[in-house]
């Protein structure tokens, strides 16, 4: 799958939010490095031996980062390997990978960063960066070894789907990672609000019978986060935002100047509780889905940019866990390869302007993790995928990559079909 | 309404008129329900308790038929009722408990709904913890599911019978006032009878402390009340709801005593309702915790011994209609 020649890649349409350029372009890559950039739609004067790649007229981008991907390995392979996950996000435009912690055993020491990452350059797939838990076992109680973990590769800190209810803990924690500036993420739901329920309290859950949580418990936990984040001077990712509330507290916290920056998956941006119908289980997902006005809200604060990263929240789950009533179902769905044309849908309802949407799943993620990847520039590691922007895509679960088929999309139709994906220069997709 | 006494044949004729048809091939909600279908379902209901009342009481409808009462969660009362009325239409009928058996084995919903399937049953009746079991169980089998109540969603059968309890009690459902009293937040028999009693025409209030309440009750279409006395004032009917005792303990209500002090139904409440008001309970009942021995016993307001027996007659005409879709042999007709 490696491309020893150099490549050249022209008439593309060059989307490109880290310089700002939406137009045409060409590029050519050697050895897995951007060479060069044009913004005409070809390079005269190509040496005889590079292979050219003909555009014809599809977008081309930075590779996708997705900041949170889960996969089954290790403890749980049968959901999905490092192997599998990687094939899914090739075939997504997805290039890079943040693993969740929530491993078995978790990523919650030095020993298990180098274990993912060793596993990583072994299958040669899209880049892999593991991200280290904030507390050992995630149990919110002791705080892991931040320090050793950063080291080693970590790149962010995170206990994933758990939030931290004890104050001193977490204020531990942001206050020793900013020792190394070290990014910790963090879910904003109130523990105890939250326990035991499957869905977002209201009209909806009542009639179903469904235990909710209600909707303010984002807000109540936001609101200490962002105040423990103020008072350690920590940089803080809001993990998953989701309720109009919560983006109401994060607007006000930005413009006091706090050091923090906010995520949303793609599902709560596409979906909502109504979703959930009788009960189907692919829509039982962690944040649960909020209502259509949480939606709405969810979508105005991505073109305004007070979201900053968009994640596919990548969580997969055989059938044996989601054929089961829907509390006691697994939570999650996967996502990296309908991460992509899942958003594009905001460009193509003329919603969000495209180069902000991939600003949000390339060099907003890229600056985040101080990666070089995520921008198409002289010198960036060759991280590309060229995607029709307009090609219709009928998503069909059983055909995804993932071992996992858990996908709220399965059936729908999406626009935006990615053609080739590069990883380091390497053809990691092609459409056949 | 059918209460003149009629002689053996005359209520098998009856029966045979009022055979019906139901609408699809499972009984999971009375949200799908239509008005004529809901009055179709309590006329046959109301002809099956002429049947119930003669000394013999068997008949032939479901000859052939296999029904299997599926009852993940305890229950002696409904588990029986359905079993009775499945023998009295002369179906075969087998009880399973699952909670005590393979269960326990890792075995999952669907897998013993699977092999129950592989046996071939013509009615599974089905009661479980968890929310939309019944509907899970309907997409993956090849028979008719009846939901016996699927933890806090409905319990449709349990609605159709306190509805032909209100209606042979009042002549009509249509133009009274019911209040449904208690832990409306967890309760699948509330949500039932809320969506019934609408479309057969009542006026539903909601009555209960409010960590009992569901936060979206107001848009039920209905009136909530926290204040029982308030709750109460001339209504023509009171459904208690049970109160599961663990959720008395600090966690929902401070305690027992404080909740039957002001949610609990005792004469000088029900005094508030309409003369003639009655009281209903689906049972089992916390005596002194929700209802007062004395309302409860009391032959002039209370109908609590009427919905038991309503209870084996609505379910005869639940699952005699949906053998009427099952095949269109003999037994199509009803008898």
């Amino acid at each position: 799958m490696s491309n020893p020649r150099p490549i050249a890649i022209q008439n593309a349409r060059i989307v490109d939010p880290g310089s700002g350029y939406d137009g045409p372009g060409a590029v050519i890559v050697t050895e897995g490095v951007i060479a060069e950039v044009a913004r005409t739609a070809t390079i005269a004067n190509l040496s005889a031996d590079i292979e050219i790649i003909d555009a014809a007229s599809a977008m081309l981008i930075p590779g996708l980062i997705d900041l949170r991907v889960k996969t089954g390995e290790p403890g749980s392979e049968p959901k999905e390997t490092l192997k599998s996950a990687s094939r899914a996000a090739a075939a997504g435009g997805v290039t890079s990978i943040v693993l969740q912690p929530d491993t078995d055993p978790a990523i919650d020491d030095p020993a298990m960063v180098d274990f993912i990452l060793r596993r990583a350059r072994d299958i040669e797939g899209v880049h892999v960066y593991p991200a280290g838990a904030c507390t050992q076992g995630l149990e919110g109680e002791r705080m892991a070894e931040i320090g050793l973990m950063h080291e080693a590769g970590a790149v962010y800190f995170t206990d994933a789907d758990r939030s931290i209810g004890d104050s001193k803990v977490l204020r531990r924690v942001l206050s020793y990672a900013r020792g190394f500036n070290a990014l910790v993420a963090h879910r904003p739901a109130d523990p105890y609000l939250t326990a035991g329920a499957c869905a977002t309290e209201g009209e909806l859950a009542g009639r179903l019978g469904l235990a909710g949580a209600p909707a303010i418990a984002e807000r109540i936990m936001l609101e200490r986060d962002l105040a423990l984040a103020e008072l350690t001077g920590a940089r803080l990712l809001v993990d998953q935002i989701t309720t109009a509330d919560a983006l109401e507290t994060l607007a006000r916290a930005k413009a006091k100047g706090i050091k923090v920056v906010a995520s949303a998956s793609i599902n709560h941006l596409r979906f909502n509780e109504v979703d959930i119908g009788d009960y189907r289980t692919f829509y039982r997902l962690d944040p649960p889905l909020r209502t259509e006005a949480d939606r709405q809200a969810l979508i105005d604060a991505l073109a305004s940019g007070l979201i900053d990263v968009v994640v596919s929240a990548h969580a997969p789950a055989p059938a044996e866990d989601k054929r089961l009533p829907f509390s006691e179902s697994t939570p999650g769905a996967v996502g990296l390869e309908t991460l992509l044309p899942a958003l594009l849908a905001f460009h193509h309802e003329e919603r969000v302007p495209l180069i902000d949407l991939i600003r949000a799943v390339t060099i907003a993620p890229a600056r985040l993790l101080g990666l070089s990847a995520g921008r198409i520039a002289k010198g960036a590691p060759a991280d590309l995928v060229l995607c029709d922007l307009d090609a219709p895509v009928r998503i069909d679960a059983d055909k995804l990559q993932s071992k996992s088929k858990n996908s709220p999309f399965d059936g729908r139709m999406l626009q935006g079909q990615v053609r080739l994906t590069l990883v380091d220069g390497r053809t990691a997709f092609q459409l056949a | 309404m059918d209460s003149a006494p009629r002689d053996g044949s005359d209520i098998e004729q009856l029966i045979a008129e009022r055979a019906f048809r139901f609408p699809s091939r499972h009984f999971l909600s009375v949200a799908k329900l239509t008005r004529p279908d809901a009055d179709a379902l309590l006329n046959l209901a109301d002809a099956f308790v002429g049947l119930n009342r003669r000394p013999e009481k068997k008949i032939s409808t479901l000859r052939g038929h296999t029904l299997v009462n599926l009852f993940f969660e305890a229950s002696t009362r409904t588990q029986s009722s359905f079993e009775l009325a499945g023998k009295r239409l002369g179906a075969d009928t087998v009880n399973m408990s699952p909670r005590t058996s393979s269960m326990t084995k890792g075995e999952t919903l669907i897998d013993t709904a699977m092999t129950l399937n592989a046996m071939k049953p013509d009615i599974l009746i089905v009661r479980h913890s968890a929310s939309g079991a019944a509907d899970l169980l309907a997409q993956k089998v090849s028979c008719s599911v009846v939901n016996a109540g699927d933890g806090g969603h409905e319990h449709p059968t349990q609605a159709l019978l306190d509805a032909l309890t209100l209606r042979r009690a009042f002549g009509d459902v249509a133009g009274l006032t019911v209040a449904i009293c208690g832990d409306v937040l967890h309760s699948r028999v509330a949500r039932s009878n809320v969506g019934l009693l609408q479309l057969l025409g009542a006026h539903v209030r909601l009555v209960g402390p409010p960590t009992l309440m569901p936060s979206g009750a107001a848009d039920w279409g209905v009136e909530v009340f926290h204040d029982m006395k308030a709750g109460l004032r001339d209504v023509d009917v009171v459904m208690m709801l049970r109160l599961q005792l663990e959720r008395m303990d600090g966690a929902f209500v401070p305690s027992t005593r404080e909740y039957f002090r002001y949610w609990g139904l005792d004469a000088e409440k029900l005094a508030y309702a309409r003369p003639g008001v009655k009281v209903m309970h689906p049972g089992p009942m916390n005596r002194g915790v929700e209802i007062d021995s004395g309302v409860a016993d009391d032959p002039a307001v209370s109908l609590i011994q009427d919905q038991v027996e309503m209870g084996v007659a609505a379910r005869m005409a639940v699952l005699a209609s949906l053998a009427a879709r099952l095949d269109n042999g003999p037994a199509a007709g009803g008898v």
